[in-house]
């Protein structure tokens, strides 16, 4: 009687490489490793043969050259005479801001037009088919170029808002004037600075810090009640009254901190043919900011409707059943099942979104692709260190974003056993 | 007593209608208009934007111009037609500068070629698209890509032609290795061979068949291309090599092989955190730094191949999220069958995975037609920017605006939601559960 175990050992042939299922892979990876390394190989080498031929090295000290060109929006300080690689930083910068205010702005959107697209009222819902289906199968770039050339062919241009009677107003009791070239904002100032801190590369502002720690103190305080009025509900059934928590915890000392600081907007004036003082943000921001705000926000309206439908009947008749109204129900029933559906595709878009604030070389909005990767290499003509540090740095930016939302989403996992 | 018999009723009332609030329209108008004080502000709001929206665009489009010579024209007839200070479309624009639209600056006397080319896309994509029609025809739309490289490049078809039997080669040594020293040799062999073939044989081959039959087309550089044929002829190769490259990927994503695997997640993510343009940057300014000194290709080609590479990530991803829906049990029923690696994959996991991903794919592929237009930022004519530019360009049409802009959005439009219309269509056909 033969038994599984003892089957006869057979001595290892060459054609087993092939044949056996065990060596196989083996040969596979092997062959696989070989053909990449020749490939990479032969591709190494062109790139030094021709680099050698060309006579140039790989060098990024090009980075700390004059950079010598301006810069139409900045929000760290930049002069021409600024180097390339801080060039590059506030082209960065640029990036970050737009995508964050995109990010938001598309979300809150998106979450909109998404249940208003389930709502009953068959007008409004027909009304954000509509709106979904136009904008997501037409091309980004086209609603970038729309709404750029609303912003600049509809709007006076600064010199119109001159003289006793202009021609143009200002918008919002005087105090923001939009022109074909750019947005004239007030600026917020205070009498009483802290002042900044020089952190080397940037200065960071401690009336903004300041403000920043009084609205995260103010938060934690009013959680913390909050938490005390679930125990004293808990232990006695009544629950004492909190609706006073964020105006007393928040919105009292950021008031008081304001009027201690000596909080003020500052107008922008029209001074001969333009204008000065407050914040003038080029239109080209305006245009990106909205343009990808609105085309994210279809896609996020599709995920949020599926999240929301993919939330069985049953859990919302179970709720009524229980006697929940239909808010408490949507909040506190369908909304958290709906978010562990919607979370992960939710940072899909705003990765998205992140790589599409690249096509603001449409509307000429200064980000990444046109300080390092535009003007920068066009000047130095080191195409193969901006693109590689460009490329590295949008993957940054997208390894990071995806870290920190996979952390959320962690958290908000339905917890299994 | 019997009386009182005569106050019972014999028959039923008829049922009383309805009242007006709860039946037809005023009912409909109720429940989905009106149902609640907020329900219908909102309603109200939205038919008077709808209307706002109407009352402003009606005027400019009723007052449309198809004839004229130059934008000043169209608004002398505007104004002559209509009165002073009234505003018009001018379409003329667009029926001057037909042609650049569709086919950029293509010679005008070879503009048979891309029609050609694109009545034969529709042959060819008939069989794929409708399962209905006969199954030969899969053949014709295998040789397309080489007839339809032949019909809009130009050249000698011979060398389409030579390229295509690299296929064939590897196929017949496929099909007579395969059965001698099984598959996995035979796949090498096929590999191996078609390579050989394209490096020793080809050119030659090409060359000799050239001189005994000269199907000869004028050649036309890439640089001629523009407008829709080139958002449609980089969107269509890279819809079709992204799908089995991207197959691929995810298969090599789910590999027990720990390099391929490695090697698969690498690109993917690379590809996935990086936006095209950066990618397209590369396409244009580095490649020439990565290939042999003098030696240069196509700019339209490189941008294929970074496009293609792009969105076979992204299909990639799709796919693997198709992959883990399908229940482990599926697998081992393929095993338990006996069935090696690639008959499984091919009879019994792929089917079940790209039905599920049939929307993921097809977004992507939506998405990639889309970003067809970024190919202006090497340069190339796009509908979008390049073209419309390009007609500004010309002082008859300069400040011309929203005309080019409504047509391109329109053309996109179509295209785009036929896509998405059509992957609804085919998962509703391939739906085969009962639930």
């Amino acid at each position: 009687m033969s038994l599984a175990g003892e089957q006869p050992k057979r001595a290892f042939r060459l054609s087993m490489l092939v044949y056996d299922s065990r060596y196989r892979a083996y040969t596979i990876q092997v062959l696989f490793i070989a053909a990449l390394a020749v490939l990479i190989g032969w591709l190494v080498n062109n790139a030094a043969e021709n680099l050698a031929r060309l006579g140039i090295t790989p060098d990024f000290s090009f980075l700390w050259n004059r950079a010598g060109y301006d810069i139409s929006m900045k929000l760290i300080h930049y002069t021409n005479d600024s180097t390339h690689g801080r060039a590059a930083l506030v082209g960065l910068i640029n990036t970050l801001f737009v995508s964050a205010l995109g990010c938001v702005t598309a979300t809150i959107l998106g979450v909109v037009a998404g249940v208003l697209r389930l709502s009953k009222n068959w007008v409004i819902a027909r009304l954000m088919t509509v709106y979904i289906e136009v904008v997501r199968n037409v091309p980004l770039l086209l609603w970038l170029l729309v709404i750029y050339a609303v912003f600049t062919s509809v709007t006076p241009s600064p010199s119109e808002f001159r003289g006793t009677h202009p021609k143009a107003e200002m918008w919002f009791w005087g105090s923001t004037a939009i022109t074909n070239r750019y947005v004239a904002l007030p600026s917020p100032e205070f009498f009483r600075s802290l002042g900044n801190v020089d952190l080397g590369i940037f200065k960071v502002s401690l009336d903004l810090l300041a403000l920043i720690a009084v609205i995260v103190a103010g938060v934690l305080v009013q959680r913390a009640l909050r938490r005390r009025a679930t125990r004293i509900q808990e232990a006695t059934g009544r629950r004492p009254a909190t609706w006073w928590a964020p105006i007393l915890c928040i919105l009292v000392p950021v008031v008081a901190l304001l009027m201690l600081l000596g909080f003020h907007l500052d107008d922008p004036r029209i001074r001969g043919f333009n204008f000065s003082g407050g914040i003038l943000a080029p239109n080209s921001i305006f245009a990106l900011w909205f343009g990808l705000s609105v085309y994210t926000a279809t896609y996020i309206a599709e995920i949020v409707r599926a999240g929301i439908l993919a939330v069985s009947k049953g859990q919302t008749e179970a709720a009524h059943a229980l006697g929940l109204r239909p808010r408490r129900t949507m909040s506190l029933v369908v909304l958290p099942q709906a978010l562990r559906v919607i979370v992960p595709p939710l940072i899909s878009q705003f990765l998205n979104l992140t790589k599409n604030s690249t096509l603001a070389f449409a509307v000429a909005y200064p980000d990444l692709g046109a300080t390092l990767g535009g003007i920068t290499l066009n000047q130095s003509g080191r195409a193969l260190e901006c693109i590689l540090l460009m490329m590295v740095t949008y993957l940054a930016i997208s390894l990071l974003i995806s870290a920190v939302m996979n952390a959320y989403n962690r958290a908000v996992r339905l917890k299994e056993r | 007593m019997a009386d009182t018999d005569a106050f019972f009723r014999t028959e039923m009332l008829p049922p009383k209608e309805p009242p007006l609030s709860q039946r037809g329209v005023w009912k409909w108008m109720h429940e989905n208009m009106f149902s609640s004080i907020g329900s219908g502000a909102l309603t109200v709001l939205g038919i008077l934007f709808v209307l706002y929206v109407l009352a402003s665009a009606f005027p400019w489009f009723a007052h449309s111009v198809w004839h004229a010579d130059s934008l000043r024209q169209c608004r002398d007839i505007v104004h002559k037609t209509w009165g002073p200070g009234t505003d018009g479309a001018c379409w003329a624009v667009i029926r001057a500068n037909w042609n650049l639209y569709l086919y950029g600056f293509y010679p005008m006397e070879q503009i048979w070629r891309p029609n050609l080319a694109f009545l034969l896309l529709l042959v060819a994509l008939s069989p794929i698209l409708f399962s209905r029609l006969p199954r030969k025809m899969i053949w014709f739309s295998a040789c397309y890509p080489a007839l339809a490289y032949w019909l809009i490049w130009g050249g000698t078809l011979w060398i389409s032609v030579t390229i295509m039997a690299g296929f064939a080669v590897g196929a017949l040594v496929l099909r007579f290795l395969g059965r001698i020293a099984g598959t996995a040799l035979g796949v090498g062999g096929a590999v191996l061979g078609a390579v050989l073939w394209w490096l020793f044989v080809a050119a030659p081959v090409a060359t000799a068949l050239a001189d005994i039959v000269p199907l000869h087309l004028t050649f036309v550089p890439s640089d001629k291309l523009g407008g829709f044929l080139l958002s449609f002829i980089t969107g269509m190769c890279g819809i079709g090599f992204s799908l089995p490259m991207g197959i691929l990927l995810s298969l090599g994503r789910r590999s027990d092989m720990p390099i391929i695997k490695t090697s698969c997640v690498l690109f993917i993510e690379f590809v996935r955190g990086v936006p095209l343009i950066t990618l397209l940057f590369t396409a244009s300014f580095l490649l020439a730094y990565f290939l042999p000194p003098g030696t240069t290709f196509d700019l339209v080609l490189r941008v294929i191949i970074m496009v293609t590479l792009f969105s076979a990530a992204y299909i990639a991803e799709v796919i693997r999220g198709g992959l883990a829906a399908i229940p482990r049990g599926q697998f081992e029923a393929a095993d338990a069958l006996g069935l090696d690696y690639w008959k499984a994959q091919r009879l019994i996991v792929m089917p079940q995975a790209l039905k599920i991903s049939i929307p993921g794919i097809v977004g992507v592929f939506i998405g990639l037609f889309k970003d067809t237009t970024l190919v202006i930022i090497v340069g190339l004519l796009d509908p979008l920017m390049g073209i419309s530019n390009a007609v500004r360009a010309n002082v008859a049409w300069n400040g011309v605006y929203w005309e080019p802009y409504i047509f391109a959005a329109t053309i996109f439009f179509i295209f785009c939601f036929g896509m998405s219309r059509y992957s609804m269509y085919l998962e509703g056909k391939l739906k085969t559960d009962h639930r």
